[in-house]
C-alpha cells in the first residue's frame, strides 16, 4: 500500500491479553472462557459492596514474563482506578495501573529487522460482555442490554507500543511477533478469535518531517489482516481528508470488517475524564528480585531465537522457506524439524511437511516425532512420492501409527528400490533407441522414462528415484 | 479559598451521574472548595526529608495463589438484579460502546 507522495503515517498499537490462569485477577472464581453467563462470579468480581480485591500472585508472574520478554523494566508499580459508568463494569470502575506500571520501557524486534518501542505493559482487570437487543428487534423488539460478568476481572496485560510503526505491513508484522512471544511466555493462548488477545490502533498521518497529527483510535479489529487492512482503509481517510482541506478529529473509530470501512464510533468532545485514583483496596505491588528471577528461569526461548535456530539449519533459507519457518515457529512444532535434522534427514522437506500437512490440522497429538522422521526419511529414500507421503503424514495425524505400516496398508510400498529397478530395467529394454541416445547425453530422454514409469507404476514413483535409477545404468 | 469553580463541580457532578440542583451546586462548590484548602495546606508543609509513602501500610505483594473457589449460585445472583434474561442481567439498552 502507498500512501500519496510525501505522506507518511504513525502507527502505535495498544494490545490487550487475557492471561491464562486458574481464577480471575482478584477473586478466585474460574477464568475460562465460554462457560454459561454469569456461573463464574462471586461478590468482589460483581462489585458488591464490602467485597474485597486480592491479587492472583500468577497474574504477576505471567505479567513479569510479558515484560522480560519485551525488555522491560520490572518496577515497583501500584493499582488505580479508572472510573466511568458502563454496565460492564459492575462496580463502575476498572482496576488497572496508572503512572506506576509494572513494566515500562522495552522494545520487539520484528522479522523485518525493524524494532518497536514498548512504553509499558500493565496488569489490569477484563470487563464483562454484553449483547445489545433491540434496535433490530431480534428478541422481542426490547431496547436492552443482557450482560454476563464471567469476563469481569478477568486478568489483561496492556502493551502499549511507542508511535513507532510506518506502515500497516509493519503493525501486522508488530501484532504477530508479539502474538508468538505472548504464546511463547504461557501467559496467553493468543487467540484473537476469542478476544483473548484485542488490538486497538492509533493511527494518524503527516507530511513527511512535520511533526504528530492527529489521532484516531480504531477498534475491532478481530484479526492480523484486519488489523492491516483497517490501518490502510484511515490512513488513506486521513490523507484524503487533509488533502481537500478538512481537519482530522480526535475520535474513536470501528472497523467494519464486510465494508472495509472506519467510521465515527465516539468523537471525543472533552479529554477522557476518567478520575483516575489509588485503589485503596490494594497494597504495593514490589517483586523481589528471586521472585523476578524465578520468572525469568522458567521461561523457555522466544520466537526470535527459535526461529533462528531452525533458519540455522536451512543454511540459505529462500523467502518462501522463511514464511515457512515462520509459520513452524508459530505453531510451536519445531521439534519435528529439529528431531529430522538430529537424525540426518532432509529439513527443507521437513520443514515442508510441517508448515503445510501439519499446520493444516488443530492437533498433532497422534503424530509421534519418530513417525515423523520416518515418514520424511521413506520420501528422501524414494519409497515414497511425495504425494504418498502426505497421504501417510495425513492419516498419522488422525490416527497415529507406524508410517512403514500404513504406507504397506495403502499398497505405497511395492515401489522398493528393487522393484523400481525392476520396472525400470524393463523399460529400457523395450525402448531400446530412446536408451542409447539418453546414454549418448541427451538428458530430455530422462522425463521420456520417468513418464513411462509413472504410467507403470499408476503415478506411485517417485520421480527424483527414477532419474537416480536411471543414472545409475548410465 | 481554592480556585475551584461552580462548572469545575457541575462537571465532577456529570462524571459521577449526579444530578444536583442549583442551590447544591452552590452548596458543594464551597464545601469542597474547603476540603481543596486543607489539603493545600498540607501541601505547604516542607517534606522535603519525608520518604514519599504510598500507602498508609508498610505492606507489599500482597497476593493469593491461583487457585479456583466455588462461585455463586446464578439463580441467586440474578435474584439480586431488577431484571435478568436468559441468565443474564437485563439493564437498559446501552447507548453507544465502552470507554
Amino acid at each position: 500500500m502507498t500512501l500519496p507522495n510525501g505522506w507518511e503515517m504513525v502507527v502505535g498499537l495498544e494490545v490487550h491479553t487475557e492471561l491464562r490462569t486458574a481464577t480471575k485477577m482478584f477473586c478466585g472464581c474460574a477464568n475460562v472462557f465460554g462457560a454459561e453467563p454469569n456461573t463464574r462470579v462471586c461478590p468482589v468480581c460483581l462489585g458488591l459492596p464490602g467485597s474485597l480485591p486480592v491479587l492472583n500472585e500468577r497474574a504477576v508472574s505471567m505479567a513479569m514474563a510479558i515484560g522480560l520478554a519485551l525488555h522491560c523494566t520490572i518496577a515497583p508499580s501500584t493499582f488505580h482506578r479508572k472510573n466511568y459508568f458502563y454496565p460492564d463494569m459492575p462496580k463502575d470502575f476498572q482496576i488497572s495501573q496508572y503512572d506506576l506500571p509494572i513494566n515500562a520501557r522495552g522494545y520487539l524486534d520484528l522479522t523485518d529487522s525493524t524494532r518497536v518501542t514498548i512504553e509499558r505493559a500493565h496488569l489490569e482487570e477484563d470487563t464483562g460482555k454484553s449483547t445489545h437487543l433491540g434496535g433490530t428487534g431480534r428478541i422481542h423488539g426490547a431496547d436492552r442490554s443482557l450482560v454476563d460478568y464471567n469476563r469481569s476481572g478477568v486478568p489483561l496485560v496492556e502493551i502499549v507500543s511507542g508511535p513507532d510503526i510506518r506502515s500497516s505491513l509493519q503493525a501486522r508484522l508488530y501484532a504477530g511477533e508479539l502474538r508468538a512471544v505472548l504464546i511463547a511466555t504461557g501467559a496467553s493462548d493468543g487467540r484473537m478469535e476469542e478476544g483473548s488477545m484485542r488490538i486497538d490502533a492509533n493511527v494518524s498521518v503527516r507530511r513527511s518531517g512535520d511533526p504528530f497529527g492527529t489521532r484516531c483510535e480504531i477498534k475491532n479489529l478481530n484479526s492480523l489482516r484486519s488489523l492491516q487492512r483497517a490501518i490502510e482503509f484511515e490512513a488513506e481517510r486521513q490523507v484524503a481528508l487533509i488533502e481537500d482541506g478538512g481537519v482530522v478529529r480526535q475520535e474513536t473509530r470501528h472497523w467494519d470488517e464486510n465494508a472495509g470501512t472506519t467510521s465515527t464510533m465516539r468523537v471525543k468532545e472533552e479529554a477522557e475524564d476518567y478520575r483516575y485514583f489509588r485503589e485503596p483496596d490494594l497494597v504495593d505491588l514490589a517483586p523481589s528480585a528471586a521472585w523476578q528471577e524465578r520468572v525469568a528461569e522458567a521461561m523457555g526461548p522466544m520466537p526470535a531465537q527459535r526461529r533462528a535456530a531452525v533458519l540455522e539449519l536451512l543454511g540459505d533459507a529462500s523467502g518462501a522457506q522463511r514464511d515457512a519457518v515462520d509459520v513452524v515457529i508459530d505453531l510451536g512444532l519445531e521439534r519435528f524439524v529439529h528431531a529430522t535434522a538430529a537424525a540426518g534427514g532432509d529439513v527443507p522437506v521437513a520443514i515442508a511437511r510441517v508448515a503445510n500437512e501439519l499446520a493444516a490440522t488443530d492437533d498433532v497429538s497422534r503424530l509421534s516425532v519418530e513417525a515423523f522422521v520416518a515418514t520424511v526419511a521413506m520420501e528422501a529414500r524414494g519409497q515414497l512420492s511425495a504425494t504418498q507421503a502426505k497421504t501417510v503424514l495425513a492419516e498419522l495425524l488422525s490416527t497415529g501409527g507406524d508410517p512403514a505400516a500404513i504406507a504397506a496398508a495403502k499398497g505405497f510400498e511395492q515401489l522398493s528400490a528393487d522393484s523400481l529397478g525392476g520396472t525400470v530395467a524393463g523399460l529400457i529394454e523395450a525402448n531400446p533407441d530412446e536408451w542409447t541416445r539418453y546414454r549418448d547425453g541427451d538428458d530430455k530422454l530422462a522425463q521420456f522414462f520417468v513418464g513411462l514409469v509413472m504410467r507403470e507404476t499408476r503415478g506411485q514413483a517417485n520421480g527424483k528415484a527414477v532419474i537416480a535409477e536411471l543414472q545409475a545404468r548410465r | 479559598m481554592s480556585e475551584l469553580t461552580r462548572a469545575e463541580v457541575a462537571h465532577v457532578a456529570k462524571l459521577a451521574r449526579l444530578r444536583l440542583s442549583d442551590d447544591e451546586l452552590d452548596l458543594f462548590t464551597v464545601q469542597l472548595a474547603k476540603i481543596l484548602d486543607h489539603a493545600a495546606d498540607m501541601q505547604s508543609l516542607d517534606l522535603a526529608d519525608v520518604v514519599a509513602t504510598a500507602h498508609p501500610y508498610g505492606l507489599i505483594n500482597v497476593v493469593r495463589d491461583d487457585v479456583v473457589r466455588p462461585s455463586l449460585e446464578r439463580d441467586e445472583v440474578l435474584a439480586m438484579a431488577p431484571d435478568a434474561e436468559d441468565g443474564r442481567f437485563a439493564v437498559p439498552r446501552i447507548m453507544g460502546e465502552a470507554p
